[in-house]
């Protein structure tokens, strides 16, 4: 106790170190997120929107592609829009790890000045953003849905507040490079075009593997998992469903869809289904095409999570339920009753289409 | 004997929150507030391993006065000691200001009651929504941060090791570090427990410790509260509520009502051929 | 176990609950408020309207402080026919200066009660649920709660858990209620601009309205009513639950339907509902109350069935038994004796009180109806009086004796002939002045 008192080492991010003449930054740097070499789709979506914004205050488009064995991604970064691309490929960058992998953001960052840096709002994106601005230090805008600059090429970062219910504007003015993370599903992709040409700077890392005391023992992809956030259709169930055992309907629907199935809190609660599968403020946020709400209320807790659908399918007894308020399309009756005959509907289709169109066994 | 610190932040809980249609703004009056839900699970994990290895947990909080209630009700669930960091100069932090009142607060923390091995913040809050200001006290601390964990694998407090569960999108991380860590906790992570009657009856009357900014002497004021805050919120405004003409569909043969639908969901391209696509 | 010990247990943190905690920990007893919901008011409803008497004799000017939405200035009585309404209302400035009574909204009007009680010193014990009385032989010595070491004893209990007292049951105070003692009310809460609903009903600033409605009840037992709070109305309707069952209709159908009256509608119009909740009230009257304490504990308020249906009163006879109890604990905790002997001085002191009075004289209402007079009364005769006004105010060449003959022809026939008329209104006499 008595040498916690003694002469700590100042803390981090008090003050940014270095250049402080923030005119010298320029161009939108978007770190690359990957795993295997492949990149994140929302990794791909901030590519695009960088080009918009750096057309805008006529600089280039960066990229920071991180990870080991992986320089045919950098190439793949300026195919979706990228100028030029720092690439640091080492193997103790393999796996995801905050500290090697933000000690090289920090470094590109200080060495090549940007003066936006974007990511990917996922865990890993989240994760590392949020060591990185602590650290420059600098402003940070989590979770937008709309990217813009102005006049004073500030970037204009908006973001749902209080539960989705308001969209908020916020700025840095103080610092650069200006930060943010950004949604999946929102920012559009620019196709792939492999005539592009751009310039890669290699980075070397910035921590020997003996400095780095975390170890990833092992990563457990899950084919399974309910991959909410990138689904096309979602077929989601709550209270309603009465038990677990009808989420197996659920399934049925989804599986013929070519969806995945979503849920309310209050099941999830009830232990009938996964937290992977619970959609809202307190689980995923998703924007599918399609979202079929089956004997789910519509507490604005699931709401705010689901909203932006495409389109709403609400299934439900209660006529008075505030999911229709949202629904494209309601379906006022007994889950038990409609969801069955939807199955018995789509597999008539899906059998309709198979020898039409292709060879059932290719 | 361990040390955990969980960091807490009392929320208004949203689902009293309204939009005032004239002004277009927060409806914050006669909200209650709650305890972030995900630093819940938090504080559970805290005491999950004081049961398991014997802990001392300190339960902090930067926030209004009010605070202090969500503070008794971590006492309450059988955490030992709750400070509450409450300053007007505190107030409008963004999270690189909170993590850095946060920070101060876990190293005064050590001065006062030891050493700390870990501490847990919540995945996210439910009013700042941003997940940033865990892994931005622990930058600022210079420990590892482990995020998103949904399952404390295994402690060993003789070899200070640590594995836990990290959950991504597309799967799950088994991580080992050293401590001292900081974890950020999500919902799967464990089930809160219900304070006990002797606990409630602890929480009620507990007084919490309370620091103000005269409490830290080397504090750098242009670094706390709005000064020190370099996000600015330029513009809110809500918006435009999604105008949908709900098109109720005869469901008395649901047969009938399956295939209606089934015809405008093609039409409209909200579905493809799932086999062709 | 706590180790602790309390002077005095209270359960259930409605206004009879909180207003015994309150009068207790002002009288110097340790005193904990056990309450179910999350904080107090978070399950409960009510109309409502609160009156100033009853509440002032626990904390004097408490309106100035208190959450209440409007003062009431008009109180109105609507008889509702299919389309149409027949009105009668009172409005005088005198309810302001000293006002009379207001309208309120139990989620915060609970919190703010229960927030004096607890500055008194009671404490609070919140999301807490009270399971059964722990008992030596017939001595009440405590309560079990649905926590952990959830024991906890005391010298007195006093059990103010609302209409559906568990704990009343358990005692064997009394049984499940019979469909015929209680009424099932279902209640809206919708909102609107401040202004809309001064504009629509000739409001200023915090004046407010009550509507009291009759008819259109699907021809069941039971009222309805529509309350102006501040950027809200409060619409509801209580219908007796053997006519529910009887009948086989959901509540929620019979609200939808007065929502949809020509009448009703326009007020409401535009409006957003914000809550929807259902509750229990007791109108077995006089002569459903239970033996109000024994060895050890007391009880009080909706749990003892102290509700004045007729005039919607019942917070009030809630709090002022919450006081009474509370008064009576004190005098036994002086004398160190928590026996029947002791605490049988509140039932004195009830009976001593306007809730043995009002509710003795009203004793008739509950039995008052017989099968069939239901329908009579709620739905035949409502539709009747409307239509005898139409054909009244109707200027369409008919002679006016010839239409007063029509109009009583009408009602008489509603009544079911000129015997039955009489036999209604005797016994409607009978039942309101005892
Ligand atoms: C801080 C906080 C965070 C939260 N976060 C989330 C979140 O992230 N996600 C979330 O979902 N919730 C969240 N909630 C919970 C939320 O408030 C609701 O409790 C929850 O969404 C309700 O789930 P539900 O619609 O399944 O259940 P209910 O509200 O009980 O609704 C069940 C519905 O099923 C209908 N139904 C019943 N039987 C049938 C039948 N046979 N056929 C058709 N319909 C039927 C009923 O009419 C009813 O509308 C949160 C709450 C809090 C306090
Ligand atoms: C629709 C409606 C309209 C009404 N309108 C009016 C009106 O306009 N004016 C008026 O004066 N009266 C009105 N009343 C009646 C009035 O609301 C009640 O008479 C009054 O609230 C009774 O108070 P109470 O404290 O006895 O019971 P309650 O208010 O019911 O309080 C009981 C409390 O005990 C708690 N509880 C129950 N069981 C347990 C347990 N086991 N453990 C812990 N806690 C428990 C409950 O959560 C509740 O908070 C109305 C009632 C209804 C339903
Ligand atoms: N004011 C605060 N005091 C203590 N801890 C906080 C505070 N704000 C945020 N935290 C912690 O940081 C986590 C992430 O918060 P946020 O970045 O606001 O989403 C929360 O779940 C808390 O554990």
């Amino acid at each position: 106790m008595a040498d916690a008192k003694k002469k700590r080492k100042p803390m981090i991010g008090l003050q940014p170190e270095g250049d402080v003449d923030w005119s010298q930054y320029r161009g939108v740097l978007v770190v690359v997120e990957q795993r295997k070499g492949i990149a994140k789709p929302v990794s791909l979506q901030l590519l695009g929107e960088a080009r918009r914004l750096a057309a805008k205050l006529d600089v280039p488009v960066l990229a920071l592609v991180m990870g080991y064995q992986v320089s045919q991604l950098a190439q793949e970064a300026i195919y979706h829009g990228a100028d030029k691309v720092y690439l640091c490929d080492s193997p103790e960058l393999d796996h995801y790890r905050t500290r090697p992998y933000s000690r090289v953001c920090l470094h590109v960052i200080r060495k090549y000045l940007p003066e936006i840096v974007l990511m990917g709002a996922t865990n890993t994106g989240r994760d590392l953003a949020g060591a990185i601005a602590t650290h420059l230090p600098t402003g940070l805008t989590a979770d937008s849905t709309q990217l813009d600059v102005d006049e004073e090429r500030l970037l204009l970062a908006s973001r749902p507040a209080f539960s989705e219910k308001m969209l908020a504007t916020i700025l840095c003015k103080q610092f650069k490079p200006q930060m943010a993370t950004a949604r999946a599903g929102v920012f559009e992709q620019l196709p792939r075009d492999p005539t592009r040409t751009g310039e890669v700077i290699p980075v070397p890392p910035q921590m020997d593997a003996q400095e780095i005391s975390t170890e990833i023992i092992e990563f457990i992809e899950s084919f399974r998992r309910v991959n909410l956030q990138d689904a096309d259709v979602i077929v989601a169930g709550g209270r309603g469903l009465g038990g677990p055992a009808a989420f197996g309907l659920l399934e049925e629907l989804a599986q013929e869809l070519g969806g995945v199935v979503g849920a309310s809190r209050a099941v999830v609660d009830l232990g009938w289904i996964g937290h992977d599968h619970q959609v809202g403020q307190t689980g995923v946020t998703v924007r599918p095409k399609l979202y079929i709400a089956v004997g789910i209320s519509g507490a604005v807790q699931h709401v705010v999570g689901m909203q932006n659908s495409t389109c709403i399918v609400a299934i439900n007894k209660d006529p008075n339920a505030p999911i229709f308020k949202i629904a494209n399309y309601g379906l006022v009756g007994d889950l038990f009753q409609i969801v069955p005959a939807l199955i018995e509907a789509v597999r008539a289709r899906n059998g309709e289409a198979i020898p039409m169109n292709m060879p059932v066994n290719s | 004997m361990l040390h955990i610190v969980a960091c807490i932040k009392q929320v208004p809980d949203s689902r009293e929150i309204r939009i005032d249609p004239k002004t277009n703004t927060l409806v914050r009056q006669g909200v209650p507030a709650i305890v972030n839900y995900f630093d819940l699970h938090g504080v559970e994990e805290a005491l999950r391993i004081k049961d398991e290895f014997g802990a001392r947990v300190t339960v902090v909080t930067m926030g209004p006065p009010t605070a202090e209630k969500a503070l008794s009700q971590c006492i309450a669930m059988g955490a030992d000691e709750g400070v509450l960091v409450s300053d007007r100069a505190f107030a409008g932090a963004d999270t690189l200001a909170t993590s850095y009142v946060v920070a101060l607060t876990v190293q005064k923390v050590e001065d006062t009651w030891g050493p700390v091995d870990i501490i847990f913040c919540g995945k996210q809050t439910l009013d700042g929504d941003t997940g940033q200001v865990g892994p931005g006290v622990a930058c600022r601390l210079d420990i590892e941060q482990l995020t998103y964990v949904e399952k404390t694998e295994h402690l060993d407090i003789n070899t200070r090791e640590i594995i836990v569960h990290r959950h991504l999108e597309d799967g799950v991380e088994r991580v080992k570090a050293n401590l001292p860590v900081l974890i950020t906790a999500l919902a799967e992570l464990n089930q809160p427990r219900r304070a006990s009657l002797p606990g409630v009856l602890r929480g009620i009357r507990y007084k919490p410790i309370v620091w103000t900014t005269n409490d830290f002497p080397d504090i750098d004021r242009s670094k706390i509260g709005l000064k020190g805050s370099p996000t600015i919120v330029s513009k809110t405004w809500v918006p435009e509520p999604k105008q949908v003409d709900t098109e109720f569909l005869d469901t008395t043969d649901s047969k009938a009502a399956a295939s209606h639908l089934l015809d405008r969901l093609y039409a409209t391209g909200s579905l493809q051929n799932s086999v062709l696509a | 176990m706590a180790d602790e010990r309390f002077d005095a247990i209270v359960v259930g943190a409605g206004p009879a609950g909180t207003a015994a905690a309150y009068t207790m920990a002002k009288g110097g007893l340790k005193v904990a408020l056990i309450e179910r919901g999350e904080f107090p008011g978070a399950k409960n409803i009510f109309g409502g309207v609160l009156y100033r008497k009853q509440l002032e004799d626990l904390l004097p000017e408490f309106w100035k402080e208190a959450p209440l939405e409007r003062t009431i200035v008009e109180q109105r009585l609507w008889v509702l026919g299919e389309d149409s309404v027949v009105t009668l209302g009172y409005r005088d400035n005198r309810f302001q200066d000293p006002p009379n009574c207001w309208t309120g909204l139990r989620v915060k009007f609970d919190q703010w009660f229960a927030s004096k009680a607890e500055q008194a010193g009671a404490l609070p014990i919140y999301e807490t649920v009270v399971t059964e009385l722990l008992r030596v032989d017939e001595r009440v010595v405590g309560v079990r709660t649905d926590r952990e070491d959830g024991d906890l004893h005391a010298n007195i209990v006093i059990i103010a858990d609302g209409v559906n007292s568990l704990l009343g049951k358990s005692l064997l105070l009394h049984r499940e209620w019979q469909p015929d003692q209680v009424s099932l009310a279902v209640k809206e809460v919708i909102a609107l601009p401040k202004q809309t609903i001064q504009d629509r009903f000739n409001l200023e600033d915090n004046e407010g309205c009550t509507i009291e409605l009759i008819g259109q009840t699907a021809g069941m037992a039971g009222l309805g009513f529509l309350y102006t709070n501040k950027d809200t109305l409060s619409l509801g309707v209580g219908v007796m639950v053997n006519d529910l069952r009887e009948k086989r209709i959901k509540p929620y159908q019979v609200l939808d339907s007065v929502k949809r009256h020509p009448m009703i509608a326009r007020l409401i119009q535009g409006g957003e509902v914000k809550e929807y909740s259902g509750h229990l009230i007791p109108e077995g009257g006089f002569d459903s109350m239970p033996p109000l304490a024994g060895d050890g504990w007391m009880v009080c308020g909706d749990a003892a069935q102290m509700v004045n249906a007729v005039h919607r009163e019942g917070t009030n006879l809630a709090v002022t038994s919450g006081r009474l109890a509370g008064e009576t604990a004190i005098a036994a905790h002086r004398r160190g004796d928590f026996t029947y002997h002791t605490l049988d001085a509140y039932n004195t002191a009830v009976k001593a009180s306007f809730i043995h009075r009002d509710l003795k004289k009203y004793r008739g209402v509950h039995g008052l109806l017989g099968s069939g007079d239901s329908e009579q009364l709620f739905d035949k005769f409502p539709n009747a009086l409307n239509e005898a006004i139409y054909q009244m105010l109707l200027v369409d060449g008919v002679s006016k004796k010839q239409k007063q003959k029509v109009a009583m022809r009408l009602l008489r026939e509603a009544a079911g002939g000129n015997m039955d008329l009489l036999r209604l209104g005797i016994k409607g006499w009978r039942a309101m002045n005892g």
